[in-house]
């Protein structure tokens, strides 16, 4: 079959109505995996995060984290869900060797949270309210690497390799119900989803979050209808979304894709398709397995899971500030506009800025240094802001020493430069370098006299009333003293000088 | 018969859901043994209906031996394998990591 022809995105919103449905699996931060007590560090060394029960050894008996249940029943709650009084877990089985088990440990039909919605906020500034059709425990499968194709992919491949440390690690997977009538807003509403779920999870507490990781990943459900119909077209699962950006670019592509299959008078295939990073497209992966195929049945190994009332009140009494209301709190604190506000939180400093805040600075200081100065090394460097070598603390110090004037605004990017390279803390790199700011009269006045010995010109301007002449003679200062006189007071000592000669 | 669980529904098994049974479970199944495991598996299920006609409204299901409900681990770390005792048992290995044989018709 030839590629079916994309269709102009402008076309595809207004012959078709498309509806979305995402799945969001999310890595839990426990310190082990789900049913045994293996540590679930990313990035170890392969199979060393490993035991009996991970690798699905013969006589191995699985017992359930308490601490990733009780996750599991804050994003449920946090999500707005019931939580489900009993449940159960399922074996989900399927030969593939990401689980050495031969089956995953799921929850079927019988999830721990069902019915809730989230609202999510679009650029715009209006909302829309996404509902929540259930969030279930399940367990992450191994990693495979494809060895032999051209494209470390599946196809092609002479054989794979696997690791099974991730194999275990406590996963939720958390699926609305269709998401209807966005219209040309789809691949927004998508994105904002996903970046509001993240940024809920967040605050939570409860995952890392790390796209780039693999801790948040997202399918994205699409089908499209004739505009108008009300009925609901065949769907596609595109899998391999991994990042925001891509989260919305699948749901574009996807659209103009099958509208080019219907257009043509074909079908739409239910099956899984596969994200490519590089172009935006998708490709078609395997034909969707049924649910019967899977053969799910209760997990004899593990009993019931009942969490009672009181327990489930004890944990909605833990859920923080819901991110959303505290960024409507802070810009009112610190008087942002929305832009501002929207910059920060698109900048990822929200977070950073508020924690400079609490170590004392002011948050028109720290939210300058966060979105400039620190910003620009981030991308510099290709890495988040919150990932840079700095903390809140070592930026809200140098702001503190600017304030004190025992640092210039130039001297203060040296200081943030030597604690980016490892050179230690704020204090650490103004000893070690030498930066404080001269201010002792001592040392000034003998490289002003030199400056205004240099300068007899400049000093007749002076004297002759013109006095911000004394600017070229300040900068002469400045240069001599590499950047680290104080500007104001030497300013002081040349009229000083000057007039007193 | 109250249940309506299609598992119950013993009114014959065909050959061609053995035979896609048999491939989900990755056996070789020629075609006489798919006539004879169709009867044998009817027998089986039959009886699992048996069962059904016994439990009445009132006796909940069970899917475990034992009535326990909330049995949870601290989420404390134990130790667990080494990598060279993690592939001790496996058939191939390489690079610290199991090895198999390339995978067909799955993503196909």
């Amino acid at each position: 079959m030839t590629a079916p022809t994309l269709v102009d995105f402008d076309e595809v919103v207004e012959r078709f109505d498309p509806t979305l449905g995402l799945e969001v699996h999310v890595e839990l931060n426990t310190n082990t995996k789900m049913f045994c007590g293996c540590p679930t560090e990313f990035g170890a060394e392969p199979n060393t995060q490993v035991c009996p029960v991970c690798l699905g050894l013969p006589g191995a008996l699985p017992v359930v984290n308490r601490a990733a249940v009780e996750s599991a029943m804050r994003i449920g709650l946090a999500l707005n869900c019931t939580i489900a009084p009993w449940g159960r877990f399922a074996r989900k089985n399927y030969f593939y060797p990401d689980m050495p088990k031969n089956f995953q440990t799921s929850q079927y039909d019988e999830p721990i949270a069902v019915d809730g919605w989230l609202d999510v906020e679009l650029e715009d500034g209006s909302t829309v309210r996404v509902e929540i059709e259930r969030a279930h425990m399940e367990e992450d499968t191994g990693k495979s690497l494809h060895v032999g194709g051209a494209t470390g992919r599946i196809h092609g491949a002479e054989y794979s390799l696997l690791d099974y440390n991730r194999a275990g690690v406590p996963l939720i997977e958390i699926v609305t119900k269709t998401i209807p009538g966005t219209g040309a807003r789809a691949p927004e509403v998508a994105r904002a989803y996903v970046t509001a779920l993240r940024d809920l999870l967040r605050a939570l507490d409860v995952s890392d979050v790390r796209m780039e990781q693999g801790s948040l990943r997202c399918d994205v459900n699409l089908s499209l209808a004739p505009k108008g119909s009300g009925a609901l077209g065949t769907r596609t699962e595109t899998k391999n979304v991994n990042s925001l950006r891509s989260v919305e670019r699948a749901v574009r592509h996807e659209m103009s894709r099958q509208a080019g299959v219907l257009l043509a008078g074909g079908e739409i295939v239910q099956e899984t398709r596969h994200f490519e990073e590089q172009g935006g497209t998708t490709r078609a992966g395997r034909r969707k397995e049924t649910s019967e195929d899977y053969r799910y049945f209760p997990e004899p190994d593990l009993v019931p899971i009942a969490p009672s009332a009181e327990w489930v009140e004890e944990l909605r009494a833990t859920l923080p500030e819901l991110p959303w209301a505290r960024r409507r709190r802070i810009a009112g604190e610190w008087g942002l506009s929305p832009e501002e506000l929207r910059d920060l939180v698109n900048a990822g400093a929200l977070d950073l800025v508020e924690a400079t805040v609490a170590a004392g600075a002011t948050a028109g200081e720290a939210r300058s240094w966060w979105v400039a100065y620190l910003a620009q090394q981030a991308n510099s460097r290709g890495v988040e802001l919150r990932d840079l070598p700095i903390t809140p603390e070592q930026v809200a110090r140098v702001i503190a020493l600017v304030a004190s004037g025992a640092l210039n605004n130039k001297l203060a990017r040296q200081v943030v430069d030597g604690v980016l390279a490892g050179e230690g803390s704020p204090d650490d790199v103004v000893a070690a370098r030498g930066l404080a700011v001269v201010s002792d009269d001592g040392a000034l006045v003998a490289a002003v006299d030199e400056a205004l010995a240099a300068q007899p010109d400049v000093v007749e301007k002076i004297r002759g009333g013109k006095v911000q002449a004394a600017g070229a003679i300040v900068g002469a200062v400045m240069k001599a003293t590499g950047g680290k006189a104080d500007a104001k007071r030497v300013r002081e000592l040349i009229l000083e000088r000057v007039q007193s000669a | 018969m109250s249940s309506t669980d299609g598992s119950a529904d013993t009114s014959g098994l065909t050959r061609d859901e053995v035979a896609h049974l048999a491939r989900l479970a990755r056996l070789a199944v020629t075609d006489d043994e798919l006539d004879v495991f169709a009867g044998q598996l009817e027998v089986i299920l039959g009886a699992v209906a048996g069962v059904g006609e016994v439990a009445a409204d009132d006796i909940p299901p069970m899917s475990h031996a034992v009535p326990l409900e909330n049995v949870f681990r601290a989420d404390e770390r134990r130790p667990g394998l080494s990598q060279q005792q993690a592939l001790a048992g496996a058939p191939a290995a390489e690079d610290g990591r199991f090895r198999v044989p390339q995978i067909l018709g799955e993503e196909a």
